[in-house]
């Protein structure tokens, strides 16, 4: 059988020890009554057959098109070295470091990655990481409910919809009052975020760059919202946070981020990264694992986990949350992946996406009909066009032909049936943006 | 050893791509742009690759240490499953590739994975459907929970409580009470729930009871049949809680025995690596009456055979995940299962369930086991009969660190004092087992002689035992602070 090391003679011998007469006889407490009506699973298979019809699956799905999917997720080179350091079974066979002595690889690389997200987003704490950013714009915003005692959240429509259709079926059970602003044509309406601000507001929520693909400077709402008692959270993409001015050079007090674009693979959606950082009035606040760094007996330095007075092992149903792991190896990856690239890799990778990404909405604004649904307002390595016709016409008939050109707004914003929302990384090339380009004007004559 | 951050040699190249045409200044109005590098380390490609190389050999893991660590299932992790997930034809894919019109037929495949590792789940399990979306076991919980709560919620119940044992792991309690509930703390009568305590807390008002089965001692609840009987009487929900699983494949179906809700740890059960803390995956499959309220989205299958996500389910709890779970992981599982097949899962729960038993009996003559009987995939013994020398369960685990095995898990369930709690899994050899026996039974008897042999370990480790409250007090949770 695979996997089972014993043989007969061990079976035999182990029996012989417990006392009972056979395997079957351990099960006896299991009544007849409990016993399975159907237990219609195939037969195994070879590892060579498995692989082969896994294959073959595989082979079912179609990727070779060129794609300007992004919509938070994105597909970035990733070094080599990542997936063999990362594919070390010390790392990747271990569990949660309970054990600190046995675990100081694991423990000192979380470390480490709280050290580098900390850096990238400029607050000064972070846990060890959650599953995703979904769930860690939710966590954040839980901690601020716990934070000021209040119950309503003020969201940006601007912030991906994934994510708030989520905080919607969390929250649907906690009575918290979401509460929506508007976007404009795309962009954060800043001063409607400030002027929902009040004495019952726990967070106010936004994204930079938003689901749009354009950028602001939240500064004055974050210093509005200090003012009111209100917790900031902001969610960003970890590639442009290189350039783009930080949270904590903006104000906030809680910044999260979807990790997927630092050294891990689409996936069809998972595993990926929620990344948390936070200031130091909300650090007891943090859901999840935390390392900190400490010394032996001789003094030597050593990592364990940390604050665990927050955590639901200790906590129960008092906990900060019930998440207990963390996505240890997806962090150790986002972490090797900065570090190969280092602060000139990631800040190339940044310019060079924000670079195509311009070319591509000059490129495309060329064709007639075609428009800047934010006309000119900042963006980074994502905007969205408003064609002439139905954005889900142009992505069939265009996807038919090889290239996927981008994601339909419409799927989530009403009246934006219209709208694409195209990104570039730097594995989009040049010659990409002009396939693109003929291949759009072709489809609207 | 030094952080890679002090490893830092500015100008040193890394893996750094093509200079851009343009530089941020050039592209993006200044005020947008940051005042304060992030300052990520320079080093070379090799500097980094030895950091890491390094630091792995700072740790434990399944492939090199034996790693009995109890309610956590740490079988070994077949390969093949890894050249699975890492084949292009599921890592390149974009997740919402199938929410676009006409791109489903792009991702046949990856579909085609979900739909049938679902029914192989709903097999296994006897429930109706499954989600693949919870990206945890502990996420697993929340989803089912919410799910009871969206049951009561439609049929107008006005339910407030969940019922949790004190066996129970402390997920389960945070995970009612972040769903809204109010949780009931039941406590447990000769290592197992009993009908009469049960009855002292249930009323109309209680929405579901939390069960893990076998429990958290490793025994099985044998009044389940009554439990759930009780249960029905309120129209309270019966939740499965999938971590131990492994003790019972083949043997029992969640479904046939009265669950309503169960999670799976794909991470435990169906041999995916725990990846030093995640990412795990945890699957919740639901019967019939609870099938409306699954999250969405739900990968469906027409009659041409081609596979879709169904969105349209007006009493569904919503979104859990962005998409449709940690795909990766599910892939491996699904790869895992195909490869065993019914038999060989049958197979691995028989041969935990063995080797537990058989390291209880070769251990139950040195440690203190509360529960000596028949027991499933793990059992849990005490250290107390070694306070009188001042030896604690923490002791022994350290000592265990020096052979080279990872310790047990420890003072876990909390109802057990001491608690040192074994899963050998089925993976483990009979030698294996014998000389992790022997290593033990000769830890315990120095530490009769010489409790500071004990008391003093590790002492072969890098570190020797850590100042956690020093941890806690400084805060000290980057290299910047």
């Amino acid at each position: 059988m695979p996997y089972v090391p014993h043989t007969p003679e061990d079976i035999r011998r182990m029996l012989d020890v417990i006392g009972a007469p056979s395997v079957a006889s351990l099960f006896d407490e299991i009544g007849p009554e409990m016993r399975p009506k159907s237990f219609d699973l195939p037969e195994g298979k070879s590892e060579m057959d498995v692989l082969a019809h896994m294959e073959a699956l595989a082979g079912k799905n179609a990727c070779g098109q060129v794609s300007f999917l992004g919509a938070g997720f994105y597909d970035h080179h990733i070094p080599a070295a990542v997936d063999a350091l990362s594919m070390r079974s010390e790392f990747y066979t271990a569990y949660t470091p309970y054990q600190p002595e046995a675990s100081q690889g694991t423990l000192q690389a979380i470390f480490e990655y709280q050290t580098a997200v900390t850096r990238l987003t400029g607050l000064p704490y972070a846990n060890a990481s959650v599953y995703d950013g979904g769930t860690a714009l939710f966590e954040a915003a839980m901690m601020a409910v716990r934070h000021t005692g209040r119950r309503k959240l003020v969201v940006c429509e601007a912030v991906s919809p994934i994510y708030r259709v989520m905080l919607g079926s969390y929250t649907s059970n906690l009575h918290l009052e979401l509460v929506t602003i508007p976007h404009k044509n795309g962009v954060c309406d800043l001063a409607a975020l400030t002027a929902a601000l009040d004495a019952d507001t726990a967070a106010v929520l936004v994204q930079n760059p938003n689901f749009f693909g354009t950028l602001s400077d939240f500064s004055a709402l974050f210093e509005a919202a200090r003012a009111a008692g209100v917790v900031s959270v902001i969610s960003v993409y970890p590639v442009l946070q290189s350039l783009l001015k930080s949270p904590g050079e903006m104000g906030a007090d809680v910044a999260v981020a979807e990790g997927q674009s630092l050294g891990l693979p689409l996936s069809f959606g998972g595993p990926y990264l929620g990344i948390m950082t936070c200031n130091k009035a909300l650090v007891r606040q943090m859901p999840g694992r935390m390392v900190g760094r400490t010394v032996d007996g001789e003094g030597r330095t050593g990592y364990v986990l940390t604050l665990q007075a927050r955590e639901q092992h200790i906590r129960r149903q008092k906990a900060t949350s019930n998440i207990c792991s963390n996505q240890a190896l997806c962090a150790l990856r986002a972490l090797m992946h900065l570090c190969l690239l280092g602060q000139e890799g990631l800040t190339r990778t940044a310019e060079t996406c924000v670079e195509r990404a311009h070319y591509a909405a000059e490129r495309l604004t060329a064709i007639d009909g075609v428009t800047l649904l934010s006309g000119s307002a900042p963006f980074g390595n994502e905007f969205a066009i408003t064609l002439p016709v139905n954005a889900f016409l142009a992505i069939d008939k265009l996807t038919a032909r090889g290239l996927v050109p981008g994601f339909p707004l419409g799927r989530y914003y009403a009246g934006l049936e219209n709208a694409l929302l195209v990104a570039c990384t730097e594995k989009t090339s040049m010659e990409q943006i002009g396939i693109f380009a003929e291949m759009l004007r072709g489809t609207l004559k | 050893m030094n952080t890679v951050f002090k490893k830092s040699t500015p100008g040193r190249e890394g893996v750094w791509p093509v200079k851009p045409g343009k530089s941020a200044a050039e592209l993006l109005p200044a005020g947008l742009l940051r005042g304060k590098s992030a300052d990520l380390p320079s080093l070379s490609e090799l500097d980094v690759v030895r950091h890491f190389t390094q630091l792995s050999k700072r740790n434990y893991g399944v492939d090199g240490n034996f790693y009995p660590l109890g309610s956590c299932t740490m079988k070994y992790n077949p390969k093949f499953t890894e050249t699975v997930a890492a084949m292009p034809g599921f890592t390149r894919l974009h997740p919402v590739l199938p929410q676009l019109k006409g791109a489903g037929r792009l991702c046949q495949g990856a579909l085609e994975v979900m739909y049938e590792t679902e029914r192989l789940l709903c097999e296994l399990c006897g429930m109706k459907a499954f989600t693949l979306h919870p990206m945890a076991g502990a996420h697993g919980e929340l989803t089912g929970v919410m799910i009871i709560a969206a049951y009561h919620k439609d049929k107008g119940n006005k339910k407030t409580k969940i019922i949790v044992p004190d066996s129970a792991h402390g997920t389960n309690p945070a995970s009612a009470h972040i769903a809204g509930f109010e949780v009931v703390n039941l406590p447990s009568k000769d290592g197992i729930v009993d009908p009469e305590e049960l009855a002292k807390v249930l009323d109309d008002d209680v929405a579901g009871m939390m069960m893990t089965c076998p429990n958290t001692l490793g025994l099985f609840e044998k009044n389940l049949p009554k439990i759930v009987e009780m249960l029905r009487s309120v129209d309270a929900l019966l939740y499965y809680d999938g971590a131990n699983l492994n003790a019972i494949m083949g043997k029992m179906r969640v479904g046939d025995a009265g669950f309503d809700v169960v999670h799976l740890n794909l991470h435990k059960t169906f041999a995916t690596p725990h990846g030093g803390g995640g990412p795990g995956s945890g699957p919740v499959g639901v019967s019939e009456k609870l099938v409306p309220y699954l999250p969405v989205s739900r990968v469906e299958k027409l009659e041409d055979g081609q596979f879709y996500l169904n969105y349209d389910f007006p009493k569904s709890i919503g979104y859990v995940a962005p998409f449709y779970g940690n795909f990766g992981v599910v892939l491996k599982a699904y790869a895992y299962i195909l490869r065993l097949g019914g038999t060989g899962l049958t197979r691995a729960t028989e041969n935990a369930v063995l080797a537990a038993n058989y390291l209880r009996k070769r251990l139950d003559k040195v440690l203190e086991v509360p529960f000596d009987r028949v027991c499933m995939h793990e059992f849990v013994a005490s250290a107390c009969n070694l306070s009188e020398c001042h030896v604690r369960a923490l002791d022994i685990a350290k000592a265990l660190l020096d052979k080279g095995y990872h310790a047990p898990t420890i003072y876990f369930p909390l109802i057990v004092k001491e608690a040192l709690m074994f899963e050998p899994t089925e993976t483990e050899s009979l030698d294996t087992l014998d000389q992790f026996a022997d290593d033990l039974i000769a830890i315990l008897a120095e530490a009769q002689k010489d409790p500071a042999f004990v008391t003093g370990a590790p002492r072969t480790l890098p570190v020797s035992r850590l100042d956690e409250t020093r941890a806690a007090r400084n805060m000290e949770l980057t290299d910047d602070l």
